[in-house]
């Protein structure tokens, strides 16, 4: 066999969760070469978050298969699977008792390093490096999003897991914050799986979009062709964006 | 300054450090058993219930009753396993009040714990924290405010409550307002409550301490905070030392009332004058004080035949002074090694007594008077003697079934029933207060209270120490009845007080 042109970075399969008898998640399989970006979207209760955290194990699957550039996930201790994955959330979670500096350096320190990155990082998110004595509460939601991004990067990570990062900032940061991070995508080489509900944000910022009803793929194409997807609740999805661009330019 | 001011003064420090030394190990072992529990029952629901449960039900039993528990269960559990467990003193006081700080630092912990923000442990979690990592960087620091907050309640409650370790004889501040209370010394009693307030309150604000510079990260309010902790509880510990390095030490037992205060003084006196270093165990129950006796607890102190017979030796019957006196010395020798050195001199029975006016006034002059007029009259008895075998012997003896029958401490008795509140009370016939409130004793025609001769025990560790017991032994025999009830109204009569040390001192005068 021929070695392939983009190595598969993240691969699933099979894989089944089952909450109280119903499957949250239903034999999903997905293949995603190294830096590419993909956006998980579906209505609430498809599977998204679901399908995210199995891979950083907050969710242990019932069956099926994670790998992570060829190593099974379950292999290796959960603490150190869990330090090379950046994760990201809306509700963001940074430490309040600690400051911006310690926050963006806890998993390096967590992993014995001494390394003194944080200005460097707050450079990367585009936050002056004053900011890094300052407390969590005294930031405003979309710095301290891009204080979250930080430190998900603090340690280098490959693979970068999103849970609707942008989801509880107002729209003007949410736009600016997610063309910031794609940027930060493409400098890096990060791979990225990002779960969102806004489908102008998916189709706008990632290379690949699946989209999970009930806990199934029900489609998987980059966004150029998911827009002409023949199956209605796709359609039905897909369409918002672009029917409320249409209703705003006949304004 | 007053004797009374001085002499409680002079008692304070001592007892100011063992108060200290008791609550501060009870409150570090709430914490250390406490913060634990808290930690495994906020991330347990099926322990988190009974856990909560049982420290709140702990807390429900009066800290008295909880201080009383633990006394006949080490006991117990010393004389099952053979093991010499100390059951007085400081580790029943020590037991009990530790589990009463349990509660607010459990359920504070909890609280704490689970009112971490979800978020900050998703948080937490996904960047891969291990368990320990996430309690001890995340969980603990965010939920120190109140955890503390818990810890300074215990710490307010165990101080006050530690007041009635007197009872299982652990020294405290409530030493001197137990009897202070008994012998109607106030300023006694003022300065043991205010004593244990300020100790509260000087905790409470070192806690406080921390407890803000916890809040507000400050390095300095944590370290002084709990430097200056460190070192009340280093002073409490000090004279520990120094007297574990010091010569032989003996214990002298007192119960709760006057009269056994001077006894207990008068003892001390001679055994010191002896040599010996002492310690004193007062307000001891009446069971509890010749269990610990006869378990080597305490060496020596007064009780009275009648109360042996019936509570001890489980005896209805009444037999004669003399014939109880030869018996009680036998049996209790045979039974538990307890030597019966003989009595004082005197006798101090129950007696039931009435103001003499009304007494006459009723033409009672007997207890078989008394059946009749009985269902008119309210009976004031003092805390025991309901309870006691002497009151179904006088209960059968003469069918008396009063109006109404109340319990007082002693000192109220008295009270109550010179100020009407009571007709009849169940008087001492050694007390001062009984010629002082012109009382008139009602007489027993069917003797169904036996005599209660005052002896002097000694525990079985003692019995064959000659130079111990040839110390107390010009007391035997040496206080007629006349001289004791002086002595005893001289502590308890309003005007011109004296403290009970004083009483013993005039009582006693050969006593050093």
């Amino acid at each position: 066999m021929p070695p392939q042109p983009t190595p598969i970075f993240l691969e699933i399969e099979g894989l089944t969760k089952r909450h109280d008898h119903r499957a949250a998640l239903d034999r999903v399989s997905l293949a995603v070469p190294a830096g590419q970006f993909v956006a998980l979207v579906g209505p609430s209760g498809s599977g998204k978050t679901t399908l995210l955290k199995s891979i950083n194990r907050l969710v242990e699957p019932d069956e099926g298969l994670i790998r992570i550039d060829g190593r099974d996930i379950s292999d290796q201790p959960v603490a150190r699977l869990r330090h090379g994955i950046g994760y990201v959330i809306q509700s963001i979670g940074l430490f309040p008792h600690m400051n911006v500096a310690e926050n963006i350096e806890i998993v390096p320190r967590l992993m014995g390093s001494t390394e003194d990155r944080a200005a460097e990082l707050l450079d990367l998110v585009a936050l002056p490096a004053d900011m890094a004595g300052r407390y969590p509460r005294e930031l405003s939601g979309g710095q301290q999003q891009r204080v979250g991004v930080a430190r998900a990067l603090a340690a280098r990570p490959r693979l970068m897991l999103m849970d609707e990062p942008f989801g509880a900032l107002d729209p003007v940061t949410r736009d600016s914050l997610g063309s910031a991070y794609r940027d930060l995508h493409d400098r890096l080489g990060l791979t990225t799986l990002m779960v969102t509900h806004d489908i102008g944000e998916a189709l706008l910022l990632a290379d690949r979009i699946v989209v999970l009803i009930d806990g199934r793929i029900r489609a998987d194409a980059a966004p150029a062709e998911i827009v002409s997807n023949p199956d209605p609740d796709v359609r039905a999805m897909i369409d918002v964006p672009r029917r409320q661009a249409e209703r705003l330019a006949a304004l | 300054m007053s004797p009374a001011f001085t002499e409680a003064l002079a008692d304070l420090p001592d007892l100011a450090r063992a108060h200290l030394l008791v609550s501060g190990c009870a409150v570090a072992i709430g914490v250390a058993l406490g913060l634990p529990l808290a930690i495994w029952a906020s991330g347990n629901r099926i322990v988190r219930t009974p856990v909560l449960g049982l420290a709140g039900l702990i807390q429900t039993v009066p800290a008295l009753a909880l201080l009383a528990l633990f006394y006949p269960m080490l006991l117990i559990l010393g004389q099952a396993s053979g093991l010499a467990i100390p059951a007085l003193g400081f580790l029943p006081a020590l037991i009990a009040l530790s589990l009463y700080a349990l509660l607010p630092i459990v359920r504070n912990g909890i609280a704490a714990l689970q009112g971490v923000d979800p978020a900050v442990l998703e948080a937490a979690d996904g960047i891969g924290m291990t368990r320990r990592q996430r309690l001890t960087r995340i969980e603990l620091p965010l939920g120190a405010p109140i955890i503390l907050a818990g810890i300074r309640t215990a710490a307010v409650w165990t101080i006050g409550a530690a007041t009635l370790a007197t009872t299982v004889g652990q020294p405290s501040l409530g030493n001197l307002i137990f009897s202070g209370l008994q012998t109607e010394n106030w300023v006694r009693v003022l300065v043991g409550c205010a004593a244990a307030a300020a100790l509260a309150l000087g905790v409470d604000g070192l806690l406080a301490l921390v407890e803000s510079g916890l809040k507000r990260r400050s390095r300095w309010r944590v370290v002084a905070g709990l430097i200056a902790l460190a070192a009340a509880l280093a002073l409490a510990v000090a004279p520990l030392t120094r007297a574990a390095a010091g010569g032989e030490t003996v214990v002298i037992g007192a119960k709760n009332f006057s009269e056994q205060y001077i006894l207990a003084s008068a003892i001390e006196r001679r055994l010191q004058a002896a040599g010996y270093r002492t310690e004193r165990r007062d307000n001891l129950g009446s069971t509890v004080a010749y269990q610990a006796l006869a378990a080597g607890d305490i060496d020596i102190y007064v009780d009275y035949g009648g109360t042996l017979w019936t509570n001890i030796l489980r005896r209805t019957d009444v037999p004669s002074p003399e014939a109880m006196r030869a018996q009680l010395t036998t049996q209790l020798r045979a039974r538990d090694g307890v030597l019966v050195m003989g009595t004082l001199g005197f006798e101090n029975a129950y007696a039931l007594a009435m103001r003499r006016a009304r007494a006459e006034a009723l033409g009672v002059r007997n207890l078989d008077d008394l059946t009749r007029t009985a269902p008119r009259l309210s009976l004031g008895a003092d805390l025991e003697f309901l309870s006691r075998p002497e009151w179904r012997s006088v209960q059968s003896s003469y069918r008396l079934a009063f109006a109404g029958q109340r319990s007082y401490s002693p000192t109220f008795m008295y009270r109550a029933v010179a100020d009407g509140s009571a007709d009849v009370i169940t008087a001492f016939s050694s007390d001062g207060r009984i010629a002082a409130l012109d009382l008139f004793t009602l007489a027993d025609p069917r003797r169904a209270l036996p005599s209660y001769d005052a002896l002097l025990l000694v525990s079985p560790r003692r019995v064959a120490d000659r130079r111990f017991t040839g110390a107390v032994q010009p007391l035997i025999g040496a206080i007629p009845v006349e001289r004791m009830r002086q002595a005893n109204l001289m502590v308890d009569r309003d005007a011109d007080k004296r403290t009970p040390d004083e009483a013993a001192r005039w009582l006693d005068p050969g006593g050093g």
